[in-house]
């Protein structure tokens, strides 16, 4: 063992990308918005070498927060092999030369746009959303100085609105994602664009949620164990997407199933969208209809053949 | 099988490996060099140093042969490398009436002191091709004729000259503004001063600033201006080093400014006078500072208690669109999957599909 610790990054940049003084100014966002849970804290986002849109918000949250030793998971559309997350696991091999892994319970930070993993998260875990548009309130109305007062009464009448006026016209509530959430029964708070099947998840979490926007240059965050509720009626209660069907490939009838074309002839399977949760229940014997169909397996194989290739 | 963005270590490298080849394009060409783009190519360099913020005109060429020629993708580029750049010293405001003019006019005047100057334009050039560049053996080298005499040392303001009337609004700095807005190391906030806006203005997209200037133009917030002033040319910038106490030449920037005159009939409060749009540019980006001083003036609206209606004058529509880093950055992130969200929805109007087909047999059943 030599005394001085050889670096496991691309020396040309510091560790994780960012100097130390954004690092250090995005903590003290980050620390501000767990001290107020739900609250959007405006931060100074930088540009990063990823385009706006595709994570630059999740990216600056990971940078700020991992550390050497630390393990990454990247999950995009729950699947640890979308081109993006590859993209994202690459940039911090990279420039922080930290150990990746698919394996949810093995993650000491598992960044994420669109899902929250199946496996229950546990104390010590970070979970950090990707985040487009963190203000909840933006399709309701354009103008930041406007949503701004909003939260500052915490005014979220004309949300309540919105979502009545989806039951005066369809009977249901019509969000399937980026559903609405109250966060410590003070902050209206969007979930990213989680579908609604996850938003239960982030209600009591042993896990830190923080959440990066980018573009908007927005921090938030969710703190262990806090009240997360979906916005609802007495009437109308929230309910989260179920199937009919269960997963082609391992059967879980419990998980978000994503549908997966097989023809041009209306033929199609459904399967899990979180691959490690989908692949540990088949290495546990699990099988689903088509779990010996030719097809349905070499899409399963081409999944887990990327996965080796890290 | 849909595996498109499935497994994408490996069509990631690929494609790595494909647009290396592509943009090499067919070998038996010469390779074009960073030297010849910084000094062919200068006015894509000097578009790429503004918007991507970063005075430096050999990186700037680089993010140019690097992207392909494509200025929105050598602009974010730059964009991504400032951040790793560490700020040793923030310049002294520089003096642009100090400048060593290469290009000097104003269409307020017919004439100034120090002279109306064209210098370099392609203004009153024919739009014809000219097929003697695509000839073989080159255009060889060209030279322009100097000038009898040097130009005058003294270039003051237009603006000025119609300040000692009291006739355009004074424009005297703020002692208590404290410092500057840093649009590059703070979030955007709403209400936002003039030193946002034009912080904004100054990175922000071309096209999106002109068509925005133009739309004032047009009605869509009439100020109808005159260009009082537009010049080019070098400035030095100076910093003052703590340890020494005093201003230090660190080294010049080519800028161009623009100073547009517009009218303004008075209020209550105030004589009827002329008011003033400002746009500022590294390099010669004359199309951008115009724009950019009409957008300007017409995001003064508030200030001037005009009564803010249409786009250009509307402050979180035009700062919150204008990068062109963020734009590009969030359209073209629809590329992305969506499957899980499109499921979700895909769900949805199944169901109430399905709900609308059993009303309407229930309909038709009474």
């Amino acid at each position: 063992m030599s005394a001085v610790q050889e670096a496991r990054w691309d020396e040309a940049y510091n560790f994780a990308y960012l100097d130390e003084q954004t690092k250090r100014m995005i903590r003290r966002a980050l620390l501000k918005a767990i001290a107020v849970p739900g609250y959007q804290v405006p931060f100074g986002g930088r540009e990063m070498p990823l385009a706006y849109g595709w994570g630059t918000g999740g990216i600056q949250v990971t940078a700020s927060v991992i550390g050497p030793d630390d393990t990454l998971k990247v999950i995009d559309q729950g699947a640890d092999d979308t081109t993006n997350a590859v993209s994202i696991r690459r940039f911090f091999s990279r420039v922080a030369g930290v150990k990746t892994t698919e394996a949810t319970e093995e993650a000491d930070i598992i960044q994420t746009r669109h899902r929250i993993p199946e496996a229950p998260l546990k104390e010590g875990q970070v979970l950090v959303y990707q985040v487009p548009q963190p203000e909840p309130l933006r399709s309701l109305e354009p103008r930041e100085t406007e949503t701004r007062k909003m939260h500052g009464y915490a005014e979220y009448g004309l949300m309540h609105v919105r979502l009545y006026e989806d039951i005066a016209r369809y009977g249901n509530i019509a969000t399937t994602y980026s559903y609405p959430v109250m966060v410590n029964g003070r902050y209206l708070m969007s979930p990213s664009p989680i579908p609604k099947f996850d938003n239960p998840k982030m209600q009591d979490n042993p896990a830190i949620q923080l959440f990066g926007a980018g573009r908007e240059k927005r921090i938030y965050a969710i703190p262990p164990y806090t009240s997360v509720k979906s916005l609802d009626f007495d009437d109308h209660p929230f309910e989260p997407q179920t199937w009919d069907e269960s997963c082609a490939l391992c059967g879980a009838d419990n998980s978000y199933l994503d549908e997966v074309v097989l023809d041009d002839k209306g033929g199609k399977m459904f399967v899990c969208s979180d691959t490690h949760f989908c692949e540990d229940r088949r290495a546990q014997g699990h099988r689903g209809e088509l779990g010996a169909d030719p097809a349905a397996l070499a899409f399963a194989r081409t999944a887990e053949h990327e996965g080796e290739e890290q | 099988m849909y595996v498109a963005v499935k497994g994408g270590e490996r069509a990631i490298l690929n494609s790595h490996e494909l647009i290396a080849e592509t943009r090499r394009g067919d070998t038996s060409v010469p390779e074009v060099s960073t030297r010849q783009i910084s000094e062919q190519l200068g006015l894509a360099v000097d578009r790429v140093m503004a918007e991507g913020s970063i005075y430096d005109r050999d990186l700037a060429a680089l993010a140019i042969k690097q992207a392909q020629g494509d200025l929105v993708e050598a602009i974010f580029l730059l964009r991504a490398y400032r951040t790793t750049l560490p700020r040793l010293a923030v310049s002294e405001p520089i003096d642009t009436a100090d400048m060593l003019v290469r290009r000097r006019v104003s269409a307020a005047y017919k004439d100034i002191p120090g002279g109306q100057v064209l210098g370099p334009t392609y203004d009153y050039t024919h739009r014809l091709l000219d097929f003697a560049l695509a000839a073989e053996e080159g255009v060889g080298e060209p030279e322009a004729p100097v000038g009898e005499a040097p130009l005058d040392a003294g270039m003051p303001h237009v603006a000025d000259i119609l300040d000692y009337e009291g006739l355009i609004e004074p424009e005297v700095p703020d002692e208590d503004a404290g410092e500057p807005f840093d649009l590059t190391r703070e979030p955007m906030s709403f209400p936002a001063d003039r030193d946002q806006r034009l912080q904004n203005l100054a990175r922000g997209d071309e096209g999106f600033v002109l068509a925005l200037g133009y739309s004032t133009q047009r009605g869509f917030g009439g100020t109808h201006p005159f260009a009082g002033e537009i010049r080019m040319g070098e400035v030095s910038v100076e910093i003052v080093p703590e340890e020494l106490g005093f201003a230090i030449d660190i080294g010049d920037v080519v800028v161009s400014e623009c100073h547009m005159i517009n009218q303004f009939e008075g209020s209550a409060e105030r004589p009827p006078q002329f008011t003033r749009g400002y746009g500022l540019s590294f390099g010669h980006n004359e199309r951008k500072v115009m724009a950019m001083a009409l957008v300007d003036r017409a995001l003064r609206a508030r200030e001037f208690g005009e009564s803010a209606v249409y786009p250009a004058q509307d402050e979180e529509f035009v700062l919150y669109h204008a990068d062109n880093v963020e734009a590009a950055g969030f359209v073209s992130h629809l590329k992305l999957p969506h499957y899980v969200d499109f499921q979700a929805e895909l769900g949805l109007i199944r169901k109430l599909r399905r709900e609308f087909e059993e009303r309407q047999q229930k309909d038709a059943a009474e």
